[in-house]
Formats: C-alpha cells, structure tokens, sequence
C-alpha cells in the first residue's frame, strides 16, 4: 500500500444559519486556507473530490457549482459522492494507491439549514416500506437510544454526560456552534424531545464546509514537518432493514476498526462522529476504546453538526493534533444512514 | 396467492429557503435598476454575468464589480416545441444564449419580436425590461430579448466577437 | 464602470418548492407483500436458514442469497423498541402523540417498523403486544397498515 497522509485541514466557522454567503462563497477560503497550508500549489494537486448532498440545498446538481471554488482550467480529474466527504477522502486514498498522482484535494459542503432536514434525511430510507412514513433522523434514534438503555443496564445519565462533555470541550474549538458548560442535572431535568432523547442528546442543525489535502509518500514528507499518515482506513454498511439490525451495537464499527488496525496501538484520541449522544458510547465499545483515550477534543458532533461534513471534520480534527504534535496516534470515524448504518474508520499516526 | 401490486405512488414535496448568496443578490438587485452588473476575477480579468462569487477557471473570489451593455450578441440558440408540465409559454419559443457586450459569459433568456426561423447565431440583440412598476430584484425583470437590427456580429473562440 | 464592493445589503432569498410525483414499480416481492395487505394478510419471506423476514426483501441480508417462499405472519407481535413523539411532523402516520415501534410479529425473525397510538407514554414498554389496526380502503402500501394498537385494554 502506497503510504498517504493528511498534510492540511481547514473548515469554516459552523453556524446554525449562514444567511448571507451561499456554498460557493463559504466553500472558497477554505479550500484557499486548506491548498495553501498544504504547501502544494493548486494546480500541482493531483485529484479533487467532494461530498455533498445535492437534497440539502434542494438543487438537482447543486454539487457542480462548488467547481467554481477549485477552478477547474485546464480540466482536472475530479469526483464526487453524494455522502459525507469522508468518503470523499476514502475515494482519494484509493485513487492515490493508483501511484500516477501524488496529492488530492477533498472538500465537504453543506448547509442543513435550508430545507427540513428531517424530511429530506427520510429520503434516505427504504421508499417502499419506511419513507412513506417519514420517520425522522431523530425518532430513528431514539428507537436505537431505548434499545441500548435497556440492553446492558445503561443511563440517560451516561448519556447527559457525552452532552456535557463535548460542549465544554468545544469551548476550545474557535469553530464550534455549540460550546458552554453545562449542568448534568438541569439537562435531565430537561424534557424529552423524542423519548428517550432530550434536546441535549440531539446534534445542532448546521451550515458549513471543509477541506483536507492527502499527499503520498516523499511530497507528503516535502510538504509537512508531521504529516498525519493514514495507516488504515476501511468503510463498512449493515443491513437496509432497521428490524434486521442489532442497534444497540455498532458491528460495522468493530469490523472496520479491525480492518483498519485500531487495535494495533495506543490510541491517544479519537475523534468519532456521534450525532447522538448513545451512539458515542455505543461506538466506544465497537471501536474497543479505553479510559484512556481522548473522545472528541473538538467536541465532536454534537457541538457542530454540518450534514455531509461532519465526518470529514472528526478526520481533519484528528490529523491536525497529529500535524500538531499533540497526539501520536489517532482514531477518526464517520458515519452515514439512520442508526449508524454505515462506518468508516481511519487510523492516523505520526511517523 | 393474493394479487401482487405492481407500482406505488410516493408523492414528494419538499420546502426550502433559497439562499442568493452575496454576488448572485448583487446581481439581482442591479437588475431591479435595470443595470446589469457582473464581477471580474482578479486573475484572469473576465467578467462573469450572472456573477457567482467566484472565477470558475482560477478558483478566486470575483470582488470587482463591472456593469455591463444591456446589448448583446446570441452565441447559440434553441427552438422550443414541445409542451412540458410546468410551461409558462406557449410553444414554439426561443431561448438563447446572449452574451452581452462586456461580459466573458452568457445569460439565458427569452428571445421575442421575432420569428423563431429567423434567430440565428450572431444575431445582435437588447433587453426589454419590464415597466417600472413591475421592477424587482429578478431574473424576470427582464422579460425578453429582443433585435436591435444592427449587422450580425461575427462568433469566434473565446469570447471574440460581440 | 467598475467599482469595488464596500459595504453590502443583507443577501436575497426566496422561498423554493421542490415536488416530485414518483410512480415507484415494487418488484415481485414488494409487490406480493403489498397484494396481501389489501386482504389483510401480513406476509414475510423465508430464507435458507428458515429465518422468516418481515417486512420482505428480495434477498437475505446475511448472506445476499435470494429469499425464497412466502409465508403468512400473525396480526400481532411483541415491541422490540419504541419512541415517544409527543408532537407529530407534518408527515408522521399519526398527528397526535404516538410511538414509533419496532415490532416483530408473530411468526417473524425480523421486526417491521410502524406507529403504535397509544394513547399515553405510560402505556407503552418493551415486550409489550401489539396488533395492527387495518385501514379502511386499502391501496397496496405501507398505510394499509393504520398503524398498531396496543393489544391490551388500558
């Protein structure tokens, strides 16, 4: 395997609404802030893939206008999925392998406030037998969230504390939409949104972007005085049917961190994209995580909550502190469909 | 055995908030005083219109703001014959690209006040606008193109011509 | 005339509707599932290892071979889990409080997803019994089923 790092991260500012600048206009400093802290000029750059989901803005093809931002002349090679930019970089890693480019541009846009995201994520969903009645996002967690509260003996309480924990976090994250200190007590004092989820277990809607470059071998190591070096990366889905699934555990997690060599090391943080507060813990178990490990430094998804680049951010979050120096090895995770349907894990490491 | 079913009907709608964005409400409210106004990339110097924001060539931010003729020339055209839901005029009609003098890019719109067998590329054409009472920031503010019976200017690449 | 740009008005927006009017074709195994809703008849599918699927899908999610026969399943069935939705979307089944269900119905392996109106919170526990509530004039869709009611009088 081709060895690949992550050698720049940029996001924009995540706010609940960002009224005045459409996704062309958020995406262009950041993509400007990610290509010039990678070192490599632009036109240099190998490959470019997004993710973004074109229902979110309710445009068919909305995804070709975030192409302005790339300037796309003389023509490049150039992709995109229809799912969080996670993926995208996913795509990115595997076209590096291909060993006839060296570096690649990833970039993930979203703004949640436009439409009803509620309805537009029930789209997702299987359109014979589940759309039809369109359960939302967080009506669908909060069926995995009382199944894993009764499974093992777990607590609303255990779950309050995620909340707490990752906003407070977020208080160090300039970037953040949510941050502050919050009593455990007053949030269970809180009254249910969807039972057994309060607002407090629920991710904040909102806009934002943001973008990673990969480099391969010796660019990477040219560019980059630490470059985050992907280790292991690998993606797995369950079943369609909700009802053919055992929610309470994350098996796709478990298989793709055992792909992706998770418990070949320490793991001094993992930044896991938990929009709901059981799914973190719920990820921790699947992931084999121990008190040892930092969950979410950044705050994670429950402080900002961009669709389509959530994911990306916990990879971007986790290679910065390695670029950083402040870990040494690292766990990112994304996910996509109701219930943590589908997984993928990322291994990051200093040399 | 029961009958099986072969088609359901799953009726989708969907609200949203359009956002303009900075360069697209720009452009929109110059139109509401019948300006046509476009941005230009600090690079490359073309001037985009309708402006999106950014050089889609560079990748940069156009900040510039260039007002341009509200003549221009159509670089390429379409009959339209057939009927289709949601139809607000009635076939056969015109809809072209016009590229307006001063602009690198070009604007769809209408093309009246003439046969459609006669529209042709490098067909020299103005906007009409609708009455003052009617002007708002939008793309219907003007309702058509229409010729201005100058000589045909001459297509080249690139943006040579017109 | 060029100028540069100074200070700026707020940016437009506009209201926008998007519609589609899907005429989706089912399959024969959908299909099947849903001909029998309209004789209020619950069908699921076999696979291999006898597993029974409801609702039916054309293959096994444990081994993606094709499913085989169809056979009938209870009416009713037990509550695997469940959420409280004390205020309906526009869109939900039901537009007053109810619970969203997994329920795995007798005979079935697997759990269907659907309303339960309840009534009240207090009335609804995992393991409890539900059975479906039929709609009156039925289509061929996942509405035949109304939704589930709890099995139990209060």
């Amino acid at each position: 395997m081709r060895e690949v790092a992550v050698v720049a991260f940029a996001q924009a500012p995540i706010v609940r609404r960002e009224t005045e600048r459409n996704e062309v206009e958020i995406l262009l400093p950041v993509v400007r802030d990610a290509v010039e802290r990678s070192g490599i000029p632009k036109s240099e750059i190998g490959f470019t893939v997004s993710g973004s989901c074109d229902y979110l803005a309710g445009q068919p093809f909305a995804f070709v206008m975030a192409l302005d931002t790339i300037g796309a002349w003389p023509p490049v090679r150039e992709s995109h999925v229809e799912m969080d930019g996670a993926w995208a970089l996913y795509e990115a890693w595997v076209r590096l392998q291909h060993g006839d480019v060296d570096s690649a541009l990833v970039y993930a846009f979203g703004k949640s406030s436009l439409g009803d995201v509620g309805e537009v994520l029930a789209l997702q969903l299987d359109p014979y037998y589940l759309a039809p009645l369109w359960p939302d996002p967080v009506s669908l967690a909060a069926l995995q969230a009382r199944a894993w509260l009764e499974a093992d003996g777990h607590s609303e309480r255990e779950m309050a504390q995620v909340a707490a924990r990752s906003r407070a976090s977020a208080r160090n994250n300039p970037n953040a939409q949510l941050a502050g200190d919050f009593d455990i007590d007053d949030l269970l004092a809180e009254p249910y949104l969807v039972s057994p989820l309060r607002r407090h277990d629920c991710p904040p809607i909102s806009d934002g972007a943001a973008a990673v470059v990969l480099a391969a071998g010796d660019l990477a190591r040219r560019v980059c005085q630490q470059p985050a070096w992907i280790r292991g990366i690998d993606h797995r889905i369950e079943a369609q049917a909700l009802g053919a699934r055992d929610l309470t555990v994350s098996s796709s997690t478990a298989l793709a961190a055992e792909k992706a060599g998770v418990a070949s090391g320490p793991v001094d943080i993992a930044e896991l994209h938990a929009p709901f507060t059981h799914q973190e813990l719920i990820l921790r178990g699947a992931l084999g995580l121990d008190g040892e490990t930092q969950v979410n430094p950044s705050g994670g998804a429950l402080a900002a909550h961009p669709l389509m680049v959530a994911g990306l951010t916990r990879i971007g979050e986790a290679a910065q502190r390695i670029m950083d120096g402040v870990a040494g090895r690292a766990v990112a995770h994304a996910t996509s469909g109701p219930c943590l349907q589908q997984n993928l894990v990322c291994v990051l490491e200093a040399e | 055995m029961s009958e099986r079913v072969y088609g359901i009907k799953t009726p989708i709608r969907l609200e949203y908030t359009y956002i303009a964005g900075r360069a697209r409400s720009a452009f929109l409210r110059a139109l509401a005083e019948r300006r046509l106004v476009g941005e230009r990339c600090p690079q490359c110097r073309r001037v985009y219109l309708p402006p999106t924001g950014a050089c889609p060539t560079c990748g940069l931010p156009t900040e510039e703001r260039v007002e341009v003729s509200p003549k221009g020339t159509v670089t390429t055209f379409c009959v339209v014959n057939l009927p289709f839901y949601g139809q607000r005029i009635q076939p056969p009609y015109v809809c072209a690209s016009v590229k307006l003098d001063g602009a690198d890019t070009t604007l769809f719109h209408l093309i009246q006040d003439v046969p459609a067998g006669e529209v042709r590329m490098g067909m020299r054409v103005e906007a009409v606008w609708r009455p003052d009472e009617e002007m708002e920031a939008s793309a219907e503010t003007i309702r058509y193109f229409r010729p201005t019976g100058e000589p045909d200017a001459p297509i080249g690449l690139d943006g040579e011509g017109g | 005339m060029s100028q540069q740009l100074s200070s700026q008005p707020p940016a437009l927006s506009a209201p926008h509707e998007l519609e589609y009017t899907y005429t989706r074709s089912v399959g024969p195994v959908t299909g099947r599932f849903f001909g029998a809703l309209i004789e209020q008849k619950i069908l699921g599918v076999r696979t291999r290892s006898g597993r029974v699927l409801v609702p039916p899908t054309e293959y096994d999610p444990d081994t993606g071979e094709a499913t085989g026969d169809f056979v009938e399943v209870g009416q009713a069935g037990v509550v695997t889990t469940w959420a409280w939705v004390s205020e309906p979307l526009r869109q939900h089944p039901l537009q007053r409080p109810f619970a969203w269900a997994l329920i795995r119905l007798d005979g079935a392996d697997t759990a269907l997803l659907h309303a339960v109106d309840a009534g009240d919170e207090s009335r609804m526990a995992t393991g409890m019994r539900v059975r479906v509530r039929w709609r009156d004039e039925r289509a061929g869709e996942i509405h035949d089923i109304a939704c589930f009611e709890p099995e139990a009088s209060p």
